[in-house]
């Protein structure tokens, strides 16, 4: 076996020595600048708006708002991490999340089958998941035209399955999910329970990333799909499995925002959400071609666009500032995506 | 001799603090073809670079052509100097036509409008005095390899480039266009052109070569007139020891042969392969040899399940076994190294260790599912030390290692699911020399130990110096098969006779 090759061995050029622990010194600068990416910019943030508003910002109950605001954005941009480092892109989440919240909302007002509207919903983003993968996977289509199409074919599936009217379901089953906060120190403490629920799809998607077989292969086919192709990987898997975990988080935040709102309507639930889930992800320093980027990134990029949109807000800025700004800091963080690339291995 | 037409005294290059050049001294004449040779990282391409105005050298050092001092700056600099550098990697746009590459970004205009036909007509006499067989209207897209190679000659003759630098031309071109390309280099050479030619392949540079220069860790350890020029003193001076037995085989075939471990019949995918069968036996070294587009990597394809066969068999160990994807093949036990390690292989920005576990983090799972980490990095560290393979630590991104190393690395890949059969394509392309005599051992040690190996390559000697037996394809088909006696040698005319189809003639 290659151990015997051992007796072989050169020596290697000591003259290189040095100039590879330098060459690891800016890698690790490298590893870090990614991986704090936006967090200085996001910690900036927070504390010129506390500024601003004179001391508003930083309020147990605001902070609150804050987290309960990113939570469902979070969810999303988690769901699109995973696609977006096989090199795709998810552009039906905010489609597929109305559908969802639509199938369970009407599903809810059932008397025997009520219980089941939470599974019901994530089901229907799965299965919506799934159908893009496999047309991506298997038929070989680009995923920008299939989600583009899935886009509006899902949007008219999810206006048909309350024939286009506002669905309300005032005792809808777990709305506690929506509007109750979970107590951590009873009387001075609690968080949002859709904050939990980010949170914990945040955990979930990490272990799946670092620590399963599964997340480096979705991180080889990201970097590199023929050699992935070669290296034995079921590329058609691991693309239906990425696309299906969008999917599957477009429906959580379906049930999400079902259960905040005890409402749901076809046409203008998840407008252009797929937009802030793209952006949060390559606000966390996910490359747009694949391969590189971490869910703690995107955790970090989904806090800034929501401390953006409420800090705005507390600072009084009007309603189209806020729209411009808020389009400005995706141009920069292409930007920035362009930049880090540069120090990357792909040249 | 005349003045030299490009003179180097004393330069250098240091990035933070590492030298990467040491007071190098080159002198170049006209009309000469001067190879440039070194393993990689010796710093050839920093030299180049600064020829090309890509690097600023330190300041002390001086470059003068025809005698008069310059500077080179920016990325027009080296053409400005009359300096054209033709990298590994052509640099043309395919989707333009000839023409227009060979004006890119001094295209003819009148009040903005551009002049299509005059380009065309510019450079109609350059094409025909390289005897090109293609018209400055051809989409470059439409070009062979060697075709475009020209087009990149053109450009540098119409810029009137007195010093051309050559990066491994041949390593994208066939056996003819080689030839037709040496041609072409003897009569630019002849016409007074200085030719910077930088190659790791011995032949050509003894075919070519009128002076050779060697650097070694950024130091320039010497250079060799024509009557010097060998094999031995090159390889020493390269690797800066004697390199006694280069090509490794210590292997005995005759000791595990009789035992067919891999046998492919009547393989063909109804285009490239026309109906192939080969046996590969145990502790059995195969060379597949066949020029460039004989279909010898898309016989590989079809055996290890990449690409879909229209009709063969496949039986490993003497049973029949269905492969359909690359992935059923590494179950069976039959590895298979890409020749192209960058597009196929590797994936640049993961780590070594990712790249090294690759094949086996299913297997070694825990759970099936969860990451076995202490497994995956005990086993990068062996592949490492066994493979000395040379980077700071397991955990870089393999797009940092040299090319070598990182052929090393993809073959660690393979090596680490322990395979039965292992197919190498071209395991030493791009590979420094002393890279290339351990990859040699590590083939060497696997037959030993009983592996079946086949070596797909387009190296003669380095087919010859470590195959037992070589098959030869000849367009889609096995032409025949060359087999090493007590009293015959392999040698490079036979095979060659069968690659191109002259067997005949002789008899």
């Amino acid at each position: 076996m290659p151990d015997n090759g051992a007796s072989q061995a050169q020596p290697a050029a000591t003259a290189t020595t040095n100039g590879a622990a330098a060459e690891t010194r800016r890698q690790r600068v490298r590893v870090l600048i990614s991986a704090l990416g936006m967090l200085p910019v996001l910690l900036i943030l927070c504390i010129g708006f506390h500024f601003l508003s004179e001391g508003r910002f930083f309020t147990g109950q605001n902070l609150g708002i804050v987290l309960q605001q990113a939570a469902v954005n979070t969810v999303l941009a988690a769901g699109m991490t995973f696609v977006i480092l096989t090199g795709g892109i998810d552009l039906s989440v905010g489609s597929i999340l109305a559908a969802s919240a639509m199938a369970g909302l009407t599903l809810s007002k059932l008397p025997e089958l009520g219980m089941l509207w939470l599974p019901a919903s994530l089901l229907t983003g799965l299965g919506f998941g799934i159908v893009n993968g496999a047309l991506i996977a298997l038929l070989r289509l680009p995923p920008f035209i299939v989600t583009l199409g899935s886009l509006t074919a899902v949007r008219g599936l999810a206006r048909l399955l309350g024939a286009d009217t506002t669905v309300f379901n005032p005792s809808i089953p777990y709305a506690f999910i929506g509007n109750g906060s979970l107590t951590l120190v009873p009387g001075v403490a609690s968080i949002p329970w859709l904050s939990v629920i980010a949170l914990l799809v945040i955990l979930v998607s990490w272990l799946v990333l670092r620590r399963t077989v599964l997340g480096v292969h979705i991180y080889a086919v990201g970097g590199n799909e023929s050699a992935a192709r070669l290296a034995g990987i079921k590329v058609w898997a691991v693309l239906i499995f990425v696309y299906g975990i969008s999917g599957l988080f477009a429906g959580l935040g379906g049930a999400m925002q079902a259960a905040r709102l005890y409402a749901a309507n076809g046409l203008q639930l998840g407008q252009s959400y797929e937009l802030d889930a793209i952006t949060a992800v390559i606000l966390g320093g996910t490359s747009f071609v694949g391969g590189i980027g971490s869910i703690w990134g995107t955790l970090v990029g989904a806090l800034i666009i929501a401390v953006l949109s409420n800090g705005l807000i507390l600072v009084g800025v009007s309603d189209i500032w806020q729209y411009v700004i808020k389009g400005l800091v995706i141009i920069g963080a292409v930007a920035l995506d362009r930049y880090r690339l540069q120090g990357s291995a792909r040249t | 001799m005349n003045d030299p037409i490009l003179e180097m005294r004393g330069v250098s290059k240091s990035f933070f603090g590492i030298k990467a050049l040491r007071a190098v001294d080159l002198t170049v004449y006209a009309g000469e073809v001067h190879a440039l040779m070194g393993e990689n990282g010796a710093g050839k391409s920093t030299l180049m670079k600064i020829l090309s105005g890509a690097y600023r050298p330190d300041p002390g050092g001086e470059i003068r052509i025809e005698g008069h001092p310059v500077r080179i700056e920016g990325p027009l600099g080296g053409r400005n100097a009359g300096i054209s550098i033709i990298y590994q990697e052509l640099s043309l746009a395919p989707n333009l036509r000839v023409a227009e590459n060979i004006y890119l970004g001094r295209e003819i205009s009148h009040s903005g409008m551009l002049a299509r036909g005059e380009m065309r007509d510019g450079v109609g006499p350059i094409l025909k005095r390289l005897g090109a067989d293609f018209l400055p209207s051809t989409l470059v897209a439409h070009l062979s390899m060697g075709q475009r190679q020209l087009v990149e000659i053109a450009r540098a003759l119409h810029a009137r480039s007195k010093i051309l630098i050559m990066d491994e031309p041949t390593t994208a071109l066939s056996a003819g266009e080689s030839a037709r390309l040496f041609a072409l280099i003897r009569q630019l050479r002849a016409e007074g052109l200085a030719i910077i030619y930088i190659s790791h392949r011995m032949d050509e540079v003894y075919a070519l070569g009128d002076r050779v220069t060697v650097l070694r860790d950024g130091r320039l350890v010497g250079s060799l007139d024509k009557p010097e020029i060998r094999a031995d003193t090159i390889v020493r001076l390269m690797v800066g020891r004697d390199v006694s037995s280069f090509y490794k085989k210590d292997h005995d075939p005759d000791a595990g042969r009789g035992h067919p471990v891999l046998a492919a019949i009547d393989m063909a995918d109804g285009h490239r392969v026309k109906g192939c069968s080969l046996t590969v036996h145990a502790s059995e070294v195969v060379g597949l040899a066949g020029l460039i587009g004989a279909g010898r990597t898309e016989l590989a394809h079809l055996i290890i399940g990449a690409a879909p066969k229209t009709s063969g068999r496949l039986e490993l160990e003497g049973q029949p076994v269905e492969i359909r994807s690359p992935g059923e093949a590494l179950e069976a036990g039959i590895a298979y190294l890409t020749e192209d390690r960058k597009a196929l292989g590797l994936f640049l920005d993961m780590s070594c260790l990712d790249n090294i576990n690759l094949a086996v983090l299913g297997r070694d799972a825990k759970l099936g599912w969860f990451l076995d980490r202490d497994k995956a990095r005990e086993r990068a560290d062996r592949a490492f030390a066994g493979l000395s393979i040379r980077a700071a630590n397991v955990g870089v991104p393999a797009g940092g290692l040299s090319g070598g190393n990182q052929q090393k690395l993809l073959l660690s890949r393979l090596l680490a699911i322990a395979p039965r059969v292992l197919i190498l394509d071209e395991p030493t392309r791009g590979v420094d020399v002393g890279a290339k005599s351990e990859i040699y051992s590590i083939i060497d040690n696997l037959a030993k130990a009983g592996t079946a190996i086949l070596v797909i390559s387009s190296d003669l000697p380095e087919i010859i110096g470590i195959c037992d037996r070589v098959v030869v394809m000849r367009a889609g088909r096995i032409a025949g098969e060359v087999t090493r006696g007590a009293n015959s040698p392999l040698t490079q005319e036979d095979i060659m006779a069968l690659a191109t189809g002259m067997e005949h003639l002789d008899a």
